[in-house]
């Protein structure tokens, strides 16, 4: 992975400082909380319900175990013995003093790590392919990009206080497995027809109040030419995206309202502008960075090295089909240990965990692991020999749910029990769900499903792209849920597809989810052919036999579950 | 100019603090002094004029409407000329070898579209003469304003001097170009062995 040099420690060491004088000049009254709050929020420390929520840095999902040490260290310090992954492959610490902050970067600066620009009106932690590097259908490795990209996009002068936040994303494989269509910016990384090296560029998607599916305006941009088509796209945004509603001012609207082609001239115009020069990545420096991410010393096997047994042990084998990935190397494969389980609010991690999952990453890799965007983590260089002794320690910890893309491995975003943006809690939503569905074979009889669940608009959970997504909504100050199906974030599970959910009918209360996923999944195993997905039973056959199912249950027993829930 | 900048702030109206500062800064027997990009402090010799239609005297800056609308003649005398957020300064692309300075206005320190209009004054029309950041100026933000190429800081009236002159100095080294800095850490960084 990327290490870094005496100029980045720099460079972080003095950021540290400015934010400790800074949050001392606001401790001391002399910053007042509006405008300390932008300072903070780039620094990754949110104001919670209960408490500071600090969002430490992830770039591109990629830690290392000394990494994940100092993580659980400080978990255990400073907040209470336990994080939260989200799906910016982040970690969020929920507990945590205010003035203690400045000495949490501290310590994290000791590591590489950081939570520069974890929040506010900027460029965003960069997110990507969680098996980059490993993955057998990757056309290059995106992490080089994406480390020049996060450097690029550190402290950048001119984009510090953008209209609205802006997240990009990598995605350098056939199937796209960082929801790229779904961003500020997409970048795929393409090969031309010649062979070079490029970017397809889409802008404009996203997920929150008005989901959009972004637009490609530029099918090949030179991979040296990135940072300068990046930057017009950023300025073009910068200049004319709205600042008069928080609502409007994702650069999805802009290009909305200008029209993509539109939006495309003028980010193009001002390209020709930066073109070229001193902007362009220089192959050197392309050398440099993708020298720390060479595969590393890995042993050749022949080829009975790389036969996986599961034969006659049934939850060994199941363990293995879900959360098992093919490595490009042979003998190895991609372990995704589960942080989804019935008790757990998902992507919570305890600092016990975390140890375990840095020791396991040492001992069954290189000291290497990975958060993925659907909050679990990965040991991405496993021994095929090593995989039953990994299972076995991993079950020990409770990381070893056979669950990874079944219904119960949900994307949950923090919801009402912790998030002061929330209009309803989402946690207490996944456990019931996860409740319901205990039985592993009927789950894995379902097959892949993704569900996903937001406690408000903004959809840290990604309900939009669900293929049942649940939104929790606030009417007239009482918590109910809004159900979406048939959302995609282009993934294989969803069969590639990019589509936002579309939503039923009426919300329903809480305790009538469990219920209502229950009917959404007795239509499908009704309906479903021979080895259909539920999206794609959903897509074949409508949105009508799920709401005629679902509704005519809620009628018998609404009045009930709602007097229930009041 | 692009349809979309012309909209309406209501989010990012003026704070009330800039609005004293305004105030403060209007009338030159304020003795106020400007901070230079290099650290020093030195006399301000500028009034700034928000009003759209007063005749301007020399030492003005005037908002860029007006400047534009002025005589030729009237260019030539020292006057200045300020940008609001949502104009562009190319308006001022005819005046660049003339005008003694240029503010840039930030009505609130969120509002980041000065940014992009100091890097456009001096990368794209070549502007040398003083970049002036007027509005609600704040300590903390010095030191991107400076990496744009802004090279004076009228400073909101709260603001505490010695802590702006540190922050000038906050980093000794940056990754990506800009005004100060047009060749990138890539170019300049040894290419050193990964450890």
């Amino acid at each position: 992975m990327y290490r870094y040099d005496d100029i980045d420690r720099r460079i972080l060491s003095q950021r540290v400082a400015q934010y400790r004088d800074q949050l001392q000049r606001h401790l001391a009254g002399e910053l007042p909380v509006e405008e300390f709050r932008p300072l903070r929020l780039q620094n990754g420390l949110y104001m919670q319900r209960h408490a500071h929520m600090l969002r430490i840095a992830v770039p591109y999902g990629l830690l290392s175990a000394t990494q994940l040490r100092r993580l659980a260290a400080i978990a255990r310090r400073y907040d209470r013995g336990y994080g939260h992954f989200s799906t910016r492959q982040n970690l969020q610490l929920n507990w945590i003093d205010l003035p203690d902050t400045a000495d949490i970067l501290a310590s994290l600066a000791e590591v590489e790590m950081h939570a520069i620009q974890t929040s506010g009106n900027c460029v965003r932690n960069i997110t990507t392919d969680e098996f980059a590097g490993v993955a057998t259908d990757e056309i290059a490795d995106p992490r080089p990009l994406a480390e020049i990209l996060r450097q690029w996009s550190t402290f950048h002068p001119e984009f510090a206080f953008l209209p609205r936040k802006f997240k990009i994303a990598i995605s350098a494989t056939r199937e796209d497995r960082a929801a790229t269509a779904f961003h500020d910016i997409g970048l795929y990384i393409v090969r031309s027809p010649a062979g070079d090296l490029g970017v397809r560029v889409l802008v404009g998607g996203g997920m929150g109040r008005t989901p959009i599916i972004g637009t490609v305006i530029r099918d090949f941009v030179p991979i040296a030419e990135t940072l300068n088509y990046v930057e017009a796209i950023l300025r073009v945004y910068n200049r004319y995206g709205r600042r008069d509603n928080l609502f409007k001012a994702r650069i999805k609207i802009l290009v909305k309202a200008l029209g993509a082609a539109e939006f495309a001239r003028q980010v193009d115009e001002e390209y020709a502008h930066v073109a070229g020069g001193e902007g362009a990545i220089t192959e050197a420096e392309f050398a440099r960075v993708a020298a720390f991410f060479a595969p590393p010393p890995y042993a050749s096997v022949d080829a009975a090295g790389d036969r996986l047994d599961a034969a006659g042990d049934r939850a060994y084998a199941r363990w293995i089909e879900r959360n098992v990935r093919a490595h490009r190397v042979p003998g190895y494969r991609s372990v995704v240990l589960s942080l989804k389980k019935p008790g757990v609010a998902p992507g919570d991690c305890t600092s016990e965990q975390m140890e375990l999952v840095a020791d396991l990453s040492e001992r069954y890799g290189f000291g290497e692991l990975r958060v993925t965007h659907e909050q679990n983590l990965v040991l991405p260089d496993v021994p095929v020999a090593r995989l039953r002794e990994l299972w076995d320690e991993a079950r020990g910890a409770g990381l070893a749910t056979p669950n990874i893309g079944l219904l119960t491995d949900m994307i949950t975003c923090p919801g009402g029990d912790f998030c002061s943006l929330a209009n309803a809690k989402s946690i207490p939503i996944s456990q019931s769900v996860t409740e319901r569905f205990e039985d592993l074979d009927y789950l894995h009889d379902l097959g892949e499903i993704n569900l996903n669940i937001s406690g408000c608009m903004n959809s840290c959970g990604h309900h939009h792209v669900g293929h049942i997504g649940i939104l929790g909504v606030d009417k007239d100050g009482s918590e109910w849920y809004q159900v979406s199906i048939g959302g995609a974030d282009g993934s294989d599970a969803g069969g590639g597809r990019t589509a936002i959910g579309r939503v039923l009918g009426p919300s329903f209360s809480a305790p009538q989810v469990p219920d209502v996923i229950e009917d959404l999944i007795a239509v499908y195993v009704a309906q479903r052919r021979d080895g259909e997905r539920f999206i794609d039973t959903a897509a074949r056959i409508g949105l009508e036999p799920f709401k005629a199912r679902v509704y005519a249950r809620s009628r018998d027993g609404s009045d009930e579950a709602i007097r229930e829930a009041a | 100019m692009n349809p979309q900048s012309a909209v309406h702030d209501t989010e990012y109206k003026r704070s009330d603090n800039a609005q004293a500062a305004h105030v403060a800064a209007s009338g030159r027997a304020s003795g106020g002094h400007v901070l230079a990009a290099d650290g020093s402090w030195r006399a301000d010799t500028w009034r700034i004029v928000r009003e759209d239609d007063a005749e301007p005297v020399d030492g003005d800056i005037v908002p860029l409407a007006r400047y534009v609308a002025l005589a030729p003649a009237q260019r030539r005398r020292p006057i200045g000329a300020w940008i609001g957020p949502d104009q562009d300064p190319s308006a001022l692309a005819d005046f660049v070898d003339t005008l003694p300075i240029v503010a840039v206005d930030f009505p609130s320190f969120r509002d980041g579209r000065g940014y992009s209009i100091a890097t456009l004054l001096r990368t794209r029309l070549r502007y040398a003469g003083p970049v002036r950041a007027i509005g609600d100026v704040l300590v903390d933000q010095l030191f991107s304003m400076k990496r744009v190429g802004i090279s004076e800081f009228a400073l909101r009236a709260d603001q505490k001097p010695a802590v702006a002159e540190s922050a000038l100095r906050t980093f000794s080294e940056v990754y990506q170009r800009s005004v100060d800095q047009p060749v990138p850490l890539f170019r300049r960084r040894a290419v050193a062995e990964p450890r």
